[in-house]
């Protein structure tokens, strides 16, 4: 029995030796230390050579006042501030043109995408000649060419006046800013439960439709009255608690109101037909894998062509459209950070650049910006596949 | 295949770890050419020519390093650089030498692992305005809109001097010189602030520059130097050293057209200079002849000035605090003994 027993532990280590799945942990293993030698070869040497070179590191900088200044702020901001204020201001600066950018290249993309289908020769063409122009034209040459035409607006001294209220100028556009006074509160309250009641409705007319086949004529117009008719209503009693502070022209520019700078108008439009020409390609694609059998299907089915796209056309089309579009998202956020050609205030400019170049705190400045894009982009990825889940094909025969 | 390309790859690893030659100079000559950093476009300063050659101030500075180690002011590379882009560029070792009209101050000197080698212009900050604005001084700006450009001293001078002076100001940041134009031109801001030469320089550029003025107030300074890295002594050196030779040979009398005729001069000064007499060139770890080959090719400092930014260019700059010290100035160099 024994020599058996020997023979036996010599074949098992021959096994292991050549057993796809003991070589295929061993690769990954050897990989995943090869991997981590070698980040950890690149910070050490990093470090040593910063250290040889007297190159401070470390993020006490972040506490340091950081006294220049920012054009555009959301958040208050003064000289005085730190540069983790300057962080913040730029990185609320990158979300709003992205948010921005992301709207409006949404809707126009899904209008050029429909576009392209028209049975209208002119419409079709005019969305094809769109999307050819502005998806292959390199986007920093677009944002350049915006903001140069920008710069063209009227100079500030002959700023084009919409009403008393309104000025456009190549610095900016001066709109009035809402300031709220005692009561906006309880027509905000209103507003609230205004939507509340609306949205309740909604799934009261739904269910009514779905159980009895009744449907609530003049559905929409309902919802929209309750909506807003309840705030109004709020409103005009308490004799609109609310005034407008509006710009005037005071020594060298506007005071007052909002002032939207014509850098962030410049790159948030070259952003939009930028991305928007990808979306529409996008939706134009999605609409087309749906088989054309379902729209006929619809019809025979007696559904209007407009029903038919919203009911049956659509939902199919976002399974294929929403991949993609996740991708077209991200591009758009990151792209973003060409702000700081045009001077643009965003994370990039102000943070990665002045603030970069005061302290000269590259390798913190850099990781930390990095770790803001890749966090902005992982949450809209996440946002947008548990939406894609929500639209994706559930498995079976379809119901 | 696949073990040839984890061999490349680990024999790149072992690649990585060797330390890097630790003398700049002898880099600098085993490559065949200096590496500088210039400005990305500034009249007088650095531009390319018509033909495609740097010229100006900070360029031939380069050239003069370059003249002293190679006999050669042509053996440069030049790497334009933004504001931003600057330091990264010579702590990375792109450039052995920046020379971008930089500001010396105490932390970049302490914190960026530079070191300045000397100041080749002394400057101030300013503003320059479109005198169809109406504005006379500076303190007359409260609430104007002012561009700067990004990752410069102008920057935090500019907040510290409206915050002063309880003035308020928007920033309108850019990047370039050449952005600042564009945007001054179109009244997108009101001011240009930068040093008073950049300004100067900018004005020149102006399809109109009689238009516009530069304020009176002067509210920084500006020592504008070359910038080597930290930590090697003997390449410092050598570029504080051929700065000091140029200021030395105007001083002396030297130019690029008449050193020859002074082979032969007694003076002891002047041989040392020229390398008749002492070991100075080989101190430094070059040529006995390295400073007369900087006067020979690029000439001495009053030659490089007055070519770039004074009399025979068309900034016309005033040499001002860039005067020898013994013509009101403050140029004193240390003398080479």
């Amino acid at each position: 029995m024994p020599p058996q027993t020997s023979f036996q532990t010599k074949r098992s280590w021959r096994d292991l030796l050549f057993d796809a799945r003991v070589r295929g942990w061993a690769a990954q293993v050897l990989t995943l230390a090869v991997l981590a030698y070698v980040v950890f070869f690149l910070a050490s040497n990093a470090a040593t050579n910063m250290r040889a070179l007297g190159i401070s590191s470390g993020f006490g900088f972040l506490g340091q006042e950081a006294s220049f200044d920012i054009s555009m702020t959301l958040v208050d901001y003064d000289l005085t501030d730190t540069h983790a204020k300057v962080f913040l201001v730029g990185a609320l600066n990158t979300l709003l043109v992205s948010v921005l950018g992301i709207l409006a290249a949404t809707a126009l993309g899904i209008l050029i995408g429909i576009g392209r289908l028209s049975d209208n020769w002119l419409v079709a063409k005019l969305s094809l000649a769109y999307v050819e122009v502005f998806r292959n034209l390199p986007l920093l040459f677009q944002i350049l060419f915006w903001y140069g035409l920008v710069l063209l607006w009227p100079k500030v001294r002959d700023s084009i006046a919409i009403g008393n209220s309104v000025f456009i100028n190549n610095r900016g556009i001066e709109i009035p800013r809402l300031v709220f006074e005692e009561g906006s509160g309880l027509v905000g309250g209103a507003l609230l439960i205004g939507l509340i009641v609306a949205y309740g409705v909604r799934r009261w007319a739904h269910r009514l439709h779905d159980q009895e086949g009744k449907t609530v004529p003049g559905l929409p117009l309902v919802m929209i009255a309750i909506a807003v008719g309840l705030p109004l209503l709020v409103a005009l009693v308490l004799q609109f608690p609310w005034s407008y502070d509006l710009p005037v022209r005071k020594g060298f520019n506007y005071k007052g109101g909002i002032s939207i700078p014509t850098s962030l108008v410049a790159l948030w439009f070259s952003l939009t037909v930028y991305t928007g020409a990808f979306i529409a390609e996008i939706v134009r694609s999605g609409i087309a894998a749906v088989a054309p059998g379902q729209s006929e299907a619809a019809a025979s089915l007696g559904l209007r062509s407009g029903m038919t796209m919203r009911l049956v056309v659509l939902p199919q089309a976002l399974r294929v459209i929403v991949p993609p579009l996740i991708s077209q998202y991200l591009n758009l956020t990151k792209n973003s950070s060409l702000a700081v050609a045009i001077g643009y205030p965003d994370l990039v400019n102000v943070f990665s650049g002045t603030s970069l170049n005061q302290t000269g705190q590259a390798i913190e400045v850099i990781l930390m910006t990095m770790a803001f894009y890749l966090a902005i982009s992982l949450t809209i990825s996440l946002g947008m596949n548990i939406y894609n889940t929500r639209v994706a094909m559930k498995g079976g025969a379809p119901r | 295949m696949r073990y040839s390309s984890l061999a490349a790859a680990l024999l790149m690893l072992v690649g990585l770890t060797l330390p890097a030659s630790a003398s700049t100079l002898e880099d600098v000559k085993g490559r065949g050419h200096l590496n500088c950093g210039v400005s990305t476009g500034l009249a007088g300063f650095a531009l390319p020519s018509a033909s495609g050659e740097w010229v100006g101030f900070d360029v031939d500075f380069c050239r003069a390093v370059a003249a002293a180690i190679f006999n050669d002011p042509s053996k440069v590379k030049f790497t334009p650089l933004t504001n931003k882009e600057r330091f990264t560029a010579l702590q990375s070792g792109e450039i052995d030498v920046l020379s971008r009209n930089t500001t010396w101050t105490m932390t970049r000197d302490m914190k960026l692992g530079l070191e300045f080698a000397g100041v080749n212009y002394y400057d101030g900050q300013g503003f320059l305005v479109p005198i169809a604005l109406g504005v006379q001084s500076a303190l007359e700006l409260d609430g104007a809109r002012v561009c700067v450009q990004t990752g410069t001293t102008t920057e935090l001078n500019l907040a510290d001097y409206f915050r002063g002076n309880n003035m308020e100001f928007e920033s309108v940041v850019i990047s370039t010189a050449d952005d600042a134009r564009t945007n001054y031109l179109a009244e997108a801001c009101d001011v240009y602030t930068t040093d008073a030469s950049g300004l100067a320089a900018l004005r020149s550029t102006f399809p109109d520059p009689s238009a516009h003025i530069i304020l009176p107030e002067i509210i920084s300074k500006e020592p504008l130097g070359l910038i080597v890295r930290h930590g090697d002594n003997q390449w410092g050196d050598l570029v504080r050293w051929t700065l000091n030779a140029m200021i030395n040979a105007e001083e002396l009398g030297l130019t690029s057209q008449n050193v020859g005729e002074f082979e032969d001069d007694p003076s002891p000064k002047i041989r040392r200079l020229l390398g008749k007499e002492g070991d100075f060139g080989e101190q430094i770890g070059l040529d006995a002849l390295w400073a007369r080959h900087v006067i020979e090719h690029v000439g001495n400092y009053g030659e490089v000035f007055d070519r770039n930014l004074g009399k025979d260019s068309t900034l016309s700059l005033d040499r001002g605090l860039n005067a020898l010290w013994s013509e009101g100035g403050i140029l004193f160099a240390p003398p080479v003994r």
